[in-house]
């Protein structure tokens, strides 16, 4: 399988570039920095044991003008794309985002707009004859909810999206793979207090890579997060007004 | 909201909050401290009280170079012995020295210089590390080694991360000849065998440890289970790899009987008898290396109050009276201990606060009780007398006039130290505690 990763430096990403690459499928790395991305690719070449070096390019979702050329250079180094994960997005806390409205309007946009705009050239350029579409929502688009008011909005809207992506393209070999990580421990939510069931980045990719391999719609990870969102989605709001989650 | 708490492996908290990311040279520039995986038991990853932030190495992870013809790894201090374990045994290559648990990073390993049942002939892991990369107080960053900034190089091999923030390690990998081990039980009667048999062992075999009953009294006393091995040969080794193993967690935090003297006394008994003298066979590595690894969080079984490990080394010349009066002192003090390991160490490191020498290191598990102190002050007391030492990794009790009365390089440590950070802004809540650094 050929898999082009967004987001492949850090985090999610990383692991779930590893996990490919050490089972042996192609690998091209998509991201923000390429010192960054270049040594991401050595580490990833040397885990995988790989003796054809690891292809990245400059993509960021913040600029829609990278899209195509990445895409463009993922197409013509893999010849074939499989499988396209988006893992890259954008965080900050409600109130960080409350005080500052630039910073909203960044993160929806990233979140949101160019996510969107990113599947859609995905589907376009490189997904003619099908393809596994996996992007990451969360599991704060499953509720509004107050600690995610707007991060939770972006990645609900990103989520229905996605759901839509399946219903109309699935019977054209469009597999679409919606990811709701929990809380899981990376540079995204350090600094912040894990609560029961927070994961690690490595667990949640092995998780990831069994849903693409399924092509199974949504999957929650870890997997308890299933059933605490199951809670939560049915609390009235009466509840979901007193409670700080 | 409560005030976050952070402890090491032994579960005492202090106040205290780790900072992870993939990106250690940003997070380390106005760090006072920086952490891997928070496997030593006392105070020496946690941070001082006014700096309560911590960074953890982690999620730096990516290997940057290996060199397949002469096992030189270079990797972000992150790189933890279960990477490495997972992505070069099977290639002939493993970690030259490796500790009693495979969840440690390369970072933490030299900042604590640690040592492994080889050390009676390999030394400890600085004597593999051939270059280090660190972010120092002034915030430049520093490439040192043997032939660059040499006294940095030593003072940081076993400096606990006091000398700058660990970035990048250079470490030589050993081949090894299959990926499977060859070893063998011994279980003997008292402690007078075992020191024979460890000592025996040791001209032959290139890994040897073991346990002992530290409940057992009178001519019992010291009776234990002692390891033996070397890497299997080709023909030895089954031909598949060995399968990962089923890994248990303790779930909850157990109350303080459950590693209590009764308790002890039964376990002890019933591991003597399991563990019976067996014909030198294959053995699974990561049985052998890292048994304690498959019971995650084991040190959840010690309580709400924790425990702290006492390691100590008492040299070669101190006889094997030395080793009987230490046990003989812990059972006066009551101090029941489910684990304790004796191990024979080789000659002294080049790093200046590492902690084996030759002699007999003996490691005791101990559960946090109101007299803990004081038991810490009495074996110390004892081990000074006898010339020996503590292993900061593990230690949270000793005061600071012990540890200097232990400790004949300290001086040299701590102007070097001083050198590089002459406002001594790397700190931790140990050397807060044992070298006088502001809190």
């Amino acid at each position: 399988m050929n898999v082009v990763v967004l987001g492949a430096t850090k985090g999610i990403g990383r692991a779930l570039a590893r996990r490919f690459a050490e089972r042996g499928d192609r690998v091209f790395l998509l991201g923000r920095d390429p010192a960054e991305l270049d040594r991401s690719a050595h580490d990833i070449e040397i885990r995988a044991n790989s003796k054809a070096p690891i292809g990245f390019a400059h993509c960021d979702l913040a600029d829609p003008d990278t899209f195509g050329p990445a895409l463009a250079a993922s197409a013509s180094a893999l010849s074939q794309v499989d499988t396209v994960v988006v893992t890259a997005g954008d965080f900050a806390t409600q109130p960080a985002l409350e005080a500052d409205l630039a910073r909203t309007r960044h993160l929806l946009t990233v979140n949101f707009t160019n996510t969107v705009l990113f599947c859609e050239e995905v589907r376009a350029q490189l997904f003619g004859r099908g393809g596994t579409l996996c992007v990451f929502s969360s599991v704060a688009g499953d509720r509004g909810r107050k600690p995610v008011i707007l991060y939770g909005a972006a990645k609900a809207g990103l989520a229905h999206y996605l759901e839509g992506l399946d219903h109309k393209y699935r019977a054209q070999g469009l597999r679409v793979v919606c990811v709701k990580p929990g809380f899981v421990k990376t540079s995204m939510t350090t600094g912040l207090k894990p609560p029961p069931f927070a994961g690690e980045a490595d667990g949640v990719a092995a998780d990831v890579v069994r849903a693409i391999d399924r092509g199974q719609p949504v999957v929650y990870s870890p997997r308890i997060w299933q059933a605490v969102m199951l809670v939560i989605r049915s609390l009235p709001r009466f509840v979901m007004r007193r409670i700080e989650f | 909201m409560t005030e976050p708490q952070l402890s090491g492996w032994g579960r005492v908290p202090v106040p205290g909050q780790e900072l992870r990311s993939e990106d250690l040279a940003r997070l380390t520039s106005d760090a006072v401290l920086t952490r891997g995986l928070g496997r030593s038991y006392g105070d020496s990853s946690l941070p001082p009280a006014s700096r309560p932030v911590v960074v953890a190495t982690p999620l730096a992870d990516r290997i940057l170079s290996f060199d397949d013809a002469t096992g030189v790894l270079r990797a972000e201090a992150g790189y933890s012995l279960e990477s490495l374990y997972h992505d070069f045994l099977a290639r002939g290559w493993f970690t030259p020295v490796t500790p009693g648990t495979q969840f440690v990073t390369l970072g933490g390993m030299v900042a604590a210089d640690v040592h492994g049942k080889n050390h009676h002939v390999d030394g400890t892991i600085g004597r593999h590390v051939r270059s280090l990369r660190l972010r120092v107080a002034s915030g430049a960053i520093v490439e040192c080694s043997r032939t660059q900034e040499p006294d940095l190089f030593r003072a940081t091999i076993g400096g606990m991360g006091l000398t700058g923030h660990i970035l990048e390690v250079e470490l030589q990998l050993v081949r090894v000849p299959s990926p499977w081990i060859w070893g063998e039980m011994m279980r003997v009667a008292n402690i007078d065998e075992y020191l024979d048999a460890l000592k025996a062992s040791a001209a032959h075999w290139p890994f040897t440890m073991g346990w002992i009953d530290c409940l057992s009294t009178g001519p019992a006393m010291g009776r234990g289970v002692l390891q033996r091995g070397r890497w299997a040969t080709p023909a030895e080794a089954p031909r598949e790899f060995p399968r990962a193993l089923i890994r248990v967690p303790v779930p909850v935090v157990c109350p303080s009987w459950v590693m209590g003297h009764t308790v002890g006394k039964i376990f002890n008994e019933g591991y003597y008898r399991w563990n019976r003298t067996t014909p030198a066979r294959v053995v699974h590595p990561a049985k052998f290396f890292y048994p304690l690894d498959a019971l995650v969080h084991w040190n959840r079984l010690y309580g709400r109050r924790g425990f702290t490990q006492y390691q100590c080394v008492l040299p070669e010349a101190a006889g094997r009276a030395a080793v009987k009066q230490l046990l003989e002192l812990l059972t006066r003090q009551g101090a029941a201990s489910f684990l304790c390991v004796i191990k024979d160490c080789g000659e002294q490191g080049e790093g200046l606060l590492s902690f084996p020498l030759t002699g007999t290191s003996i490691a005791l598990d101990l559960p946090v009780r109101d007299n803990t102190q004081s038991v810490v002050d009495r074996l110390n007391e004892f081990v000074i007398s006898q010339g020996g030492r503590i292993y900061l990794a593990k230690d949270s009790f000793t005061r600071a006039e012990h540890f200097r009365a232990m400790e004949p390089r300290l001086d040299e440590w701590l102007a070097i130290r001083r050198k590089w950070d002459p406002t001594g802004k790397l700190r931790s809540a140990q050397s807060v505690r044992l070298f006088g650094d502001p809190a």
